[in-house]
């Protein structure tokens, strides 16, 4: 197994507050799971506490990607071990140019392989490849990370950022949120060709337009802190006709 | 940001080890006959000494500026050595052979001062305490008409060119530290370009404080004539001591018509340790004079080091058309104190001056901008635009900006723009989550915000400068 997520409570460090509340989940290579929920229901939350984002704190369970303790490394460990989180909302780096960013993230994971680093023609050489898989224009690329993108720009970004570090798990959160059609397809077409029998990802949308193209082995819901309903791909196209008032009445609300 | 700030450790200075060589002090103190002393030793005519003299009468009726946003312990001005001279050149030698001491002190600076080991393109006069050591290229550079020797070489040689640049741009009434200066004022560079060069290489100086107990007064002049262009640099650095050292200079630039002067600095003396224990006191003035129309001079700075520092590279704009720029990083960490930024006089007509001010501060450190920009009556058609910036890492520190702004002509357009920010914890994040780990990504991000002004940077420097901004906020995030 991949991911296995057991019993997962996590609390935001400022407020105390608890926002998951008991998360189980488990992911295998080759799978697509897509999690879809009210919002606020926690996702960006799951996303940040797998990543090992320091404004929450875990106050239970266990998670065990890739036969490690996920919850005891570092967030760039996490990152070396194979974890990649395309954010919500990407964030801006004034000056740092995405080659220079981009050179920096490569060079530390190969460091953690135990590789050299790459040669300034071998990167940009990679950086070129991996810009074709999301039609991203070579200008982008010369521009400092994420600044005065389009809200599309950014997406597109993230996926060009998957491309290039391969990750073993992606989570993406949103990612087809501020996408025009196109680029829908474009960001979709470019997962579809990074995925293969030796990784998975978790899909975090609100719409089937998305899992048109990625298609979802298995659709969670998360609600309140806690996956409530798990199922196949035909869940997604349920919750799309009836929204999630039928599901909270399942539960009693 | 809190969570991650604040694991302070003591970072490395790496230069700051001492030269055990024999050197040559008068005694300590200050008063008519010491400057006689200095004045004799350098074999000045008498001009200079009356020079010196009328200095430091009038900088006996002075008292220490209290203005700057710094707390400055009390300087007994009676303690400290002015003079200081390691003994360069070995005894007896016939070619004015270098003590093969000094030659490894300035290797390990990374200063080769062997002709033929000397770095391309680059010609450099190596000051260490009161004296220049030694110059490299001086003959290249002479066969273009280009004069490049240490200030006291170029008393000797070329007596009517100092005379008549020497403090007209800087007057010994000017400031203390001013008045101070021109009394003791020790070597620095002198540089002269004759109409119509263009100067191939860059010339630099790199001072040296060695002696213990003493202080440093630098004094360069740059006259760049006609039509002519330079790029000029200066680096520093000292060693690491639990007593202060004061290091008072006064750079001098005159620009002609259509002239260029670039002027660096990547000032790196010792900035004390993690307490606040030693470190220089870098107390300079720089100011540029744009006499002739159309000249132009750019300031670019960043300065990493000293405990306390207080400079304002000035831009006088007294020819028509006339540019001065300033570009600046400052960075403080620990208990380092910096105010400094610059001051822009438009006094010709269709003067332009650009001010791009990047302060970083970490720790407990304390750091300004002060920036002046004057249009004077006359001064029509006077643009003016200055951007300051503050970024904070962690909050027991402090950034303030103290823009002025006196402008008498209604042509002129003054635009004056500020930000203050944090390193996000955000940032930091999104750098941990592709891999790289918190010193880097702060690394990645201080580099990303200095960018305009190190790219303002002869290209050799800038990559030191950005090793330097990472190095000096090294411990200032956890
Ligand atoms: N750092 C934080 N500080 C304060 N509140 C937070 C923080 N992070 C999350 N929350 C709160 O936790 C709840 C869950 O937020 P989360 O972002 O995980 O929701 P989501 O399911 O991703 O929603 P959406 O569909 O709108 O993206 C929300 O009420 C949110 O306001
Ligand atoms: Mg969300």
């Amino acid at each position: 197994m991949l991911l296995e997520i057991k019993n997962l409570h996590a609390i935001i460090k400022s407020n105390g507050k608890e926002i998951l509340k008991g998360i189980d989940l488990s992911i295998n290579a080759g799978e697509v799971h897509a999690i879809m929920g009210p919002n606020g229901s926690g996702k960006s939350t799951l996303s940040s506490v797998l990543a090992g984002n320091p404004s929450y704190e875990v106050t239970e369970g266990e998670v065990i990607f890739n036969g490690k303790n996920l919850l005891e490394l570092s967030p760039e460990d996490r990152s070396h071990e194979g974890l990649f989180l395309s954010f919500q909302y990407p964030v801006e780096i004034p000056g740092v140019s995405m080659s220079n960013f981009m050179r920096a993230a490569i060079n530390e994971h190969r460091k953690y392989k135990g590789l050299e680093p790459l040669s300034a023609s071998d990167f940009l050489k990679l950086m070129r490849e991996k810009q074709e898989y999301v039609e991203l224009n070579n200008k982008l690329a010369g521009r400092s990370v994420n600044e005065g993108f389009s809200g599309g720009e950014k997406k597109r970004n993230e996926i060009f950022q998957m491309a290039m570090l391969e990750p073993k798990l992606s989570i993406l959160d949103e990612t087809d949120s501020g996408l025009d059609i196109d680029a829908l397809r474009i960001v979709a077409g470019g997962v579809n060709k990074l995925k293969s029998s030796e990784n998975a990802s978790i899909v975090i949308t609100h719409y089937q337009r998305l899992l048109d193209y990625i298609v979802p082995d298995f659709v969670h819901v998360l609600y309140k802190g806690k996956i409530v309903k798990s199922a196949g791909k035909e869940l997604a196209l349920e919750l799309e006709k009836k929204g999630y008032d039928w599901i909270k009445k399942e539960l009693g609300e | 940001m809190d969570n991650i700030v604040d694991k302070v450790t003591n970072e490395d200075y790496k230069y700051g080890f001492t030269t055990d060589i024999e050197t040559e002090v008068i005694p300590k103190g200050l008063n008519e006959d010491i400057i006689r002393l200095i004045s004799k030793k350098k074999n000045e005519p008498e001009w200079l000494l009356e020079f010196r003299l009328e200095a430091f009468r009038h900088w006996q009726t002075l008292t220490v500026p209290t203005w700057p946003h710094l707390s400055i312990p009390e300087i007994d001005f009676q303690d400290i050595y002015y003079y200081a001279a390691p003994k360069a050149e070995v005894e007896g030698s016939e070619n004015k052979e270098i003590d093969p001491e000094l030659l490894k002190t300035f290797d390990k600076l990374g200063i080769p001062l062997h002709e033929q080991k000397a770095l391309a393109g680059m010609a450099v006069d190596a000051v260490m305490d009161s004296v220049s050591v030694k110059t490299t290229q001086q003959e290249a550079l002479a066969e273009l008409g280009i004069i490049f020797c240490s200030i006291g070489e170029a008393v000797q040689n070329y007596p009517e060119l100092v005379r008549k640049y020497l403090g007209s741009v800087v007057s010994h009434t000017d400031n203390f530290y001013a008045a101070l200066n021109s009394a003791v004022f020790s070597d620095g560079t002198f540089v002269y370009i004759p109409k119509g060069v263009r100067c191939p290489m860059e010339l630099s100086t790199y001072f040296r404080i060695n002696a213990k107990g003493s202080g440093q007064f630098e004094r360069t002049l740059i006259v760049v004539d006609d039509d002519s262009y330079v790029s000029y640099l200066e680096g520093c650095s000292a060693p690491m001591r639990d007593e202060n050292q004061l290091h008072a200079a006064i750079v001098e630039l005159v620009a002609m018509e259509h002239s260029e002067i670039k002027y660096s600095t990547v000032q790196n003396w010792y900035p004390g340790d993690k307490d606040g224990k030693g470190g220089i006191y870098n107390f300079v003035t720089k100011r540029a004079l744009c006499k002739g129309n159309g000249s132009k001079v750019s300031w670019t700075q960043v300065e990493t080091g000293s405990a306390i520092t207080w400079k304002y590279p000035s831009c006088v704009l007294l020819g028509d058309n006339s540019v001065g720029e300033f570009y600046s990083v400052a960075v403080t960490n620990n208990y380092q104190q910096a105010d400094t930024g610059t001051k822009m006089i438009h006094i010709g007509k269709n003067t332009h001056s650009h001010i791009v001010s990047k302060g970083i501060s970490a720790g407990h450190s304390q750091n300004s901008y002060r920036g002046l920009v004057k249009v004077v009556e006359n001064a029509s058609n006077a643009r003016n635009y200055s951007q300051c910036d503050s970024l904070l890492l962690g909050d027991k520190c402090g950034a303030h900006t103290f823009p002025y702004m006196e402008v008498r002509n209604e042509t002129a357009i003054v635009e004056h723009e500020a930000t203050t920010s944090k390193i996000s914890e955000d940032q930091v994040f999104y750098c941990n989550q592709r891999g790289i780990k918190t010193e880097d990504a702060i690394a990645l991000i201080v580099g990303g915000y200095a960018k305009e002004v190190i790219s303002k940077l002869p290209m050799e420097f800038a990559v030191e400068a950005k090793n330097l901004l990472s190095i000096s906020l090294e411990g200032s995030v956890g």
